[in-house]
């Protein structure tokens, strides 16, 4: 469970959160929504301790973010931010290997590797593990960052628009690859998207974000209707049954 | 945590090439034998004939060797620091001489020389040392601040920075009547490498056991903050401990050799173009590459104008200049 209490945070002049008390249960994919600056990236990067809080406490599966140590949380949650550009000339194999480095700081052992070659596969990989990172396309990347943190074995997993950029097939291949490591590997994977009806069909819980706070939390049912997602995006949506489930009109 | 399904199965069957590359192979082999011959070749060229002469053999001791030494030892640490420095910047095109830290260097040399003009060899280096650890946090601190990730931008302000940092140190040998001694400290050359006055060097073998200890940090660091946040690492303290060793390493070859452009920028873009950029296996590479340029630099510039010598600096600067401009064509052909 990810406990966020009382959570303030003065980020810019347009960008101000909290204060925020929250509760997201383990399991399961969690998709925070909201329209731009609502604050949902600065939300996932507290919880993933890469920005600190101005006030409050954010807890991870039991351990509070501020006083653990880095190594510690390390294995416990692993984060993704949105913008990923390295200078660093890597294979997939060696970006994802870093994934490892919390439990054996660079030394791989014969288990790691295993466990490597695992996400690789795990992520459809496998034919490109030996090539550059800068050699591939832009799904593909996003493939090796998320097998990145995948391979990290955390219990919690963050990840920051990891849909950016991908066109409609990639997005779609990403989001069941990570609900199956939210089903088979029991990950709890709290995923900031923009697409509302990518998190209605794939998430389990959706938390809207609007203006710093928490403005809806509850399940793609709950979450999808008329006036709700007319009041936190700000714009007309009209919810409609689709084949396949909800679907938000705003077009 | 249960495995995938599909995954257990195809690790089975696959080949044990998966697993990372090792370290020494038989193309590391012949590189080795490569800078060996040019070794070889420097030790045995120069005007006074070492294998005729009644004395030759004490003069190769007192100066083949130890020249030959130095080469090794300075080429393999600008080669390494400019490695380390292009990790912790995430930017291709610094290296001690680009980021001004070789400038500080020569600054902590004259002052130390100044304040206690009798100060030993390893008080000099110690000035060296610190000033240069002073000005590379200086050039982070300020990367820091304006998250400049241009990759043409940060080694302009380095350049800057180092001709302010130079500007102040002709400034003050002006007034002590030391501008002279500035400019032969400063162009590098190996010339003046005699017994006694080289074995400094020999702390730049122990930064090269460091930063390969310490490559998988440096590497994670090279991801930048948020990943090495993200895997655990303590972000600053690699920075820190990252800066030390540049720093060590530019200093002591400041103090004894002099500044050798270029090197640190050249030799790990060449490796990352063929090796990618695995620090722990590519760091023989890096030194072994350092070593090879820095010798062919001093074989020209000591057999050029025979029986007189150039400053290898020179050579390096012509060859260094060539080669960065040809990566930065490349660059933006990629980009």
């Amino acid at each position: 469970m990810i406990t966020l209490t009382d959570v303030a945070k003065s980020y810019n002049s347009e960008v101000s959160i909290g204060p925020v008390n929250l509760q997201l249960p383990a399991g399961g994919i969690t998709a925070l929504v909201g329209p731009n600056g609502a604050g949902k990236s600065t939300l996932l990067t507290m919880i993933g301790r890469l920005l600190g809080v101005d006030r409050g406490a954010i807890e991870v599966g039991g351990l509070d973010v501020s006083t653990t140590k880095s190594k510690d949380l390390a294995k416990i949650v692993s984060i993704l931010r949105q913008e990923n550009h390295y200078v660093t000339r890597l294979t997939v194999r060696q970006l994802v290997g870093f994934g490892r480095f919390p439990y054996s700081k660079g030394r791989l052992t014969l288990l790691d590797e295993e466990i490597i070659s695992r996400y690789i596969d795990f992520l459809d990989l496998g034919g490109l593990e030996d090539r550059y990172l800068d050699q591939l396309s832009g799904g593909q990347r996003q493939r090796a960052y998320v097998a990145m943190v995948l391979c990290q074995e955390t219990d919690y997993v963050l990840l920051d628009e990891p849909l950016n950029n991908l066109d409609m097939r990639h997005s779609v291949q990403m989001m069941q690859h990570l609900h199956q490591a939210a089903r088979e590997l029991g990950r709890t994977i709290i995923i900031v998207l923009h697409d509302i009806n990518f998190a209605c069909h794939y998430a389990d819980r959706i938390c809207a974000v609007k203006d710093g706070q928490i403005a809806e939390f509850g399940t793609p049912e709950e979450i999808m209707s008329d006036d709700l997602l007319s009041r936190v995006f700000e714009t007309p949506v009209q919810c409609i049954n689709g084949p396949r489930g909800r679907l938000a009109c705003f077009y | 945590m249960t495995p995938p399904r599909a995954a257990v199965s195809t690790t089975a069957t696959r080949p044990e090439h998966r697993f990372k590359g090792r370290l020494f192979d038989w193309k590391l082999l012949l590189g080795v034998v490569g800078v060996a011959g040019l070794l070889m070749l420097s030790l045995t060229t120069g005007v006074y004939d070492v294998f005729g002469a009644g004395d030759g053999g004490q003069m190769f001791a007192i100066t083949r060797i130890p020249r030959t030494i130095a080469l090794v030892l300075a080429g393999a640490a600008m080669a390494m620091s400019g490695l380390v420095m292009q990790l912790l910047t995430q930017n291709r095109f610094v290296e001690p001489t680009t980021t001004g830290t070789t400038e500080w260097a020569g600054l902590g040399l004259l002052t130390v020389m100044i304040i206690f003009p009798t100060a030993s060899i390893i008080g000099r280096m110690t000035g060296a040392v610190i000033a240069a650890f002073i000005g590379t946090m200086v050039f982070f601190l300020f990367l820091r601040r304006v998250s400049l990730r241009s990759s043409l931008i940060v080694p302009i302000v380095g350049i800057m920075l180092g001709a302010v940092v130079g500007s102040i140190s002709t400034f003050i040998a002006l007034q002590t009547d030391t501008l002279q001694n500035l400019g032969v400290w400063f162009a590098g050359s190996f010339t003046s490498v005699l017994r006694g006055q080289y074995e400094l060097l020999w702390i730049v073998a122990l930064i090269a056991v460091a930063v390969f200890l310490v490559a998988d940090r440096l590497t994670v660091a090279g991801l930048g903050e948020d990943v090495a946040t993200n895997v655990g690492l303590n972000y600053n303290r690699i920075m820190l401990l990252g800066t030390g060793l540049i720093a060590v390493a530019t200093g002591v070859v400041t103090v004894v050799v002099g500044n050798l452009p270029f090197l640190g920028l050249i030799v790990p873009n060449i490796v990352s173009m063929f090796r990618g950029d695995d620090l722990r296996s590519n760091l023989p590479w890096v030194c072994l590459l350092g070593i090879a340029i820095v010798t062919v630099c001093d074989l020209i510039a000591r057999t050029i104008i025979m029986p007189f010598e150039v400053p290898v600096s020179v050579i390096l600067g012509i060859v260094g200049a060539v080669v960065f401009i040809f990566l930065l064509l490349r660059q933006r052909r990629r980009a």
